[in-house]
């Protein structure tokens, strides 16, 4: 085989993902955070190398790239995830609402609560499905029922779960597949009504119907919240982001548009990466 | 297909060492089994009763003398042995039987058994009218009923007809249990609380005049009211008084099996029973009987008759409260330990040091717990918050709460090392889920991490009142005594006695095994007691168990 039938074979095509065709311009964005020279270090060793770009609001954002360059680490950043890592030095600034997230006097919870997280796994607690999603509004000291009873209907709907859990709310979430588990999870979050909502490969561990669930989910929730997701499968960054960006060995390589990013992307290891030169 | 395979692929293929592992299993098994077996088994048949065996026992160059006594071991002695003692096997057969009756009656003979060979033994008969009689005092009276007497009256006799005798006889014995136990009621009851009520009467004058505070007004007020407590104790006096007159009333003659006539008081009698003419039946419900007495009646006669309820009571009290000091404990430090101490040097020398505080003999705690807790910290007490009652020591001496948390500290590491592993087994994406949620740390920690570490605890509470349940020797410095006198929790305030000694199990075994007058007696005791902690132990256990697996089920770890 040679490279030019490898390199269509593998390069990805736009034009059936059905999507809607934008104008997206990110210098009229308004940025929901804004990232300056953010170097990070374990120990002796850099995994960020100044790392310099705006998250848009109510866009989705998708960042890309070969495993260990660093796009986990980065949006644990986002959420100051990365403090309960030993030995893990952060400089430079992440500006929320003008605010360095990493001054001393920033609230890490309140910080928590305002840009929110979804993992790998679905981790949701060992409680009943409604305690799971109710756990943040009761950190936050909501002690009315009825306000926590509609803010559960409201997070589970919006997570597309209500359909599915409203008759046994109260057993335990273990019960749920993986999928739903994950639905639930970003129910959880979403219910404490993040600014930011930072998705860290929410798809990997499920079966390709739950994937679908997910993206699906994730088109529906910008609408509202402000989404970074970090996904190794380029297919779906392709599919639910607006913008890309592509991180490699620690450093953002080639940060824009989507759809101009998999057609047209301006630098060559993007390019090869894309195309499934490597990675 | 034929098995043809060399000793090398037999190896290799993985069986010898299946062999092997479930041969060390069925070991284990068939001794823990073995085990309680024995015990049981040894200590169960002592409830039964026993059938009386009349016989008449001559040895060689001896007048023929007469036996009555129930068997309650037999054994087989060497030819040689009984050479030493001029004494021949029958037939010159290499062992002879020894029996061992019990004979009691010690009051007439001085002993309540007797050593017999078999093989001079004749006559052996099982008469029916033998009766056995336990009494509160010198052991059992084995003989045949001969009158019976309300106060000076013969109101029965065996001879005109015994049916009717043996009837009265009865019911005079059952008459006396009921007065014997409202007298009971009385002193351990009402009277108890009126001289506990005085003692804190004479403490609290004690602590006035102390500090200087004993006024004319309050002296008159405590004059006042101890006349009031005598009072009411002359009260209580009079009712007893003339309950041991009616207690005492009552006789009966008995003779021995040498045909010497006895008077024995009913008032003694606890229990009179006929064993030889005892239906299945009676006899079942004898046993039940005599072993609702083993379980739920004070101990009599040194520790060898009666019950072990005192040293029931005070086993499982004692665990409960070294299981209340310990859980909080070694939780606090486990969590600091493993969620909150930077993880290094420090902590992992701290690790090794409580792993190592789990290999030090118990009864190096106990010294500890004598010098550190009842010395020193209990004699501070005393002159800090009992300075009335010395010199007499309140916490100044070993006790139930010093035992406790004696045992506390002995069982610390097991609670330390059980919960930091459920810490460490909670994955981390549940704490970074709450934390991501706004949660703080201590949130984190109280609504997920512990709940979810619960399961862990309790197999450390498990693992520690095993422990503790069966301690002994720490315990015999720091609290545990061979009879107390009342159980440490009551109805007086402030209800538990934290400050009194108590009975235990383990000790008890101990005590009757080693320490009493009676050997033989004691010995089916020591089986029967040592089941029963066994049992407590194993109750103890059970119940954690079944808290833990609750907890499981409710918190059911994620697979990750």
């Amino acid at each position: 085989m040679n490279d030019t039938a490898e390199k269509k074979c593998r390069s990805i095509d736009m034009s059936n993902m059905g999507r809607e065709t934008r104008h997206l311009d990110l210098a009229s964005e308004i940025p929901a955070l804004t990232v300056k020279d953010l170097r990070l270090s374990y120990g002796e060793k850099e995994a960020l190398h100044g790392i310099d770009m705006i998250i848009p609001k109510k866009r989705v954002t998708a960042f890309i790239g070969p495993s260990g360059c660093g796009k986990s680490t980065l949006l644990r950043c986002f959420n100051r995830m990365n403090d309960l890592v030993d030995g893990c030095e952060i400089k430079g600034q992440i500006l929320l609402d003008d605010q360095n997230i990493y001054e001393k006097s920033v609230d890490v919870a309140e910080l928590r609560r305002r840009v929110g997280m979804v993992f790998q796994k679905p981790n949701p607690f060992p409680k009943s499905i409604y305690e799971n999603v109710a756990y943040g509004l009761r950190i936050q000291g909501i002690k009315k029922k009825r306000q926590i009873d509609e803010t559960v209907e409201w997070a589970l709907k919006s997570a597309a779960l209500w359909e599915e859990v409203k008759d046994r709310l109260h057993e335990s979430a273990l019960g749920m597949s993986g999928g739903q588990q994950q639905r639930l999870v970003i129910a959880r979050t979403i219910a404490v009504k993040p600014e930011v909502l930072l998705l860290d490969e929410p798809a990997s561990a499920l079966d390709p119907i739950s994937t679908l669930k997910i993206e699906e989910l994730i088109h529906e929730l910008k609408n509202d919240f402000t989404i970074a997701i970090v996904t190794h499968n380029m297919q779906q960054a392709a599919r639910v982001s607006d913008y890309t960006a592509f991180m490699y060995m620690g450093d953002m390589i080639e940060f824009g548009d989507t759809d101009q990013l998999f057609t047209n992307p301006t630098k060559k290891q993007t390019e090869d990466y894309i195309t499934g030169r490597y990675g | 297909m034929i098995m043809n395979v060399s000793f090398k692929e037999w190896v290799k293929s993985g069986s010898p060492f299946i062999w092997l592992n479930a041969g060390a299993v069925a070991i284990s098994i068939i001794m823990v089994i073995g085990l309680i077996g024995f015990i049981a088994a040894k200590g169960l048949v002592h409830f039964w009763p026993g059938e009386i065996m009349a016989a008449e026992y001559t040895l060689p160059g001896n007048e023929p003398s007469k036996v009555l006594g129930q068997v309650s071991d037999s054994e087989m002695v060497s030819a040689i042995q009984l050479k030493a003692i001029g004494l021949k096997t029958k037939d010159d057969a290499e062992e002879a039987e020894r029996i061992l009756i019990k004979v009691g009656n010690r009051d007439v003979y001085g002993g309540d058994f007797r050593w017999v060979l078999d093989h001079h033994l004749s006559n052996k008969t099982y008469p029916e009218k033998a009766m056995a009689v336990e009494r509160r005092e010198w052991g059992n009276f084995y003989g045949y009923l001969d009158k019976v007497y309300e106060g000076h009256d013969l109101v029965a006799d065996v001879a005109q007809d015994d049916e009717k005798a043996w009837q009265h006889f009865q019911s005079l014995v059952s008459r006396a249990l009921d007065i014997h136990e409202s007298i009971m009621d009385i002193q351990k009851g009402e009277i108890g609380s009126i001289n506990y009520e005085l003692e804190r009467l004479r403490l609290k004058e004690r602590a006035y005049e102390l500090e200087d505070e004993l006024t004319d007004a309050r002296k008159q007020d405590f004059v006042e009211r101890r006349a009031e407590l005598n009072k009411e104790y002359e009260v209580h006096q009079v009712t007893l008084s003339k309950l041991y007159t009616d207690l005492k009333r009552d006789h009966f003659t008995a003779k021995e099996m040498g045909g010497q006539v006895v008077e024995i008081h009913i008032s003694e009698v606890v229990r009179a029973f006929r064993p030889n003419s005892m239906s299945i039946a009676e006899k079942i419900a004898h046993y039940f009987s005599k072993m609702g007495e083993f379980l739920g009646d004070d101990p009599r006669e040194a520790n060898t008759e009666g019950g072990v309820f005192p040293a029931i009571f005070g086993t499982v009290l004692m665990v409960i409260l070294m299981a209340i000091m310990v859980t909080p404990l070694g939780v606090v430090a486990a969590v600091y330990l493993r969620e909150y101490a930077k993880q290094g040097f420090v902590t992992n020398v701290i690790r090794v040091a409580v792993n190592n505080l789990a290999g030090v003999p118990s009864i190096v705690y106990g010294v500890f717990g004598l010098g550190f807790f009842v010395y020193f910290l209990g004699g501070t007490i005393d002159e800090l918050f009992f300075p009335e009652a010395l010199p007499a020591p309140t916490f100044g001496t070993s006790g139930l709460m010093w035992a406790s948390i004696t045992l506390a500290l002995l069982t610390l590491p097991v609670v330390i090392v059980a919960t930091e592993e459920g810490l460490a087994r909670i994955p981390r994406m549940i704490r970074e889920g709450s934390l991501a949620l706004g949660a703080t740390k201590w949130e984190t920690l109280t609504k997920v991490i512990l709940p979810m570490a619960s399961p862990a605890m309790m197999t450390g509470v498990i693992l520690a009142v095993a422990r503790a349940a069966g301690e002994v020797a720490p315990l015999m410095l720091v609290g545990v005594v061979k009879l107390a006198p009342s159980l440490p929790l009551d109805t007086n305030y402030p209800f538990l006695h934290l400050d009194q000694k108590f009975m235990h199990l383990g000790f008890h075994i101990y005590d009757v095994g080693f320490q009493s007058p009676n050997v033989e007696a004691a010995r089916p005791l020591v089986y029967a007691t040592a089941f029963l902690l066994v049992l407590v132990i194993a109750l103890l256990n059970l119940s954690a168990i079944a808290i833990r697996n609750h907890l499981r089920e409710k918190y059911k770890a994620l697979e990750m």
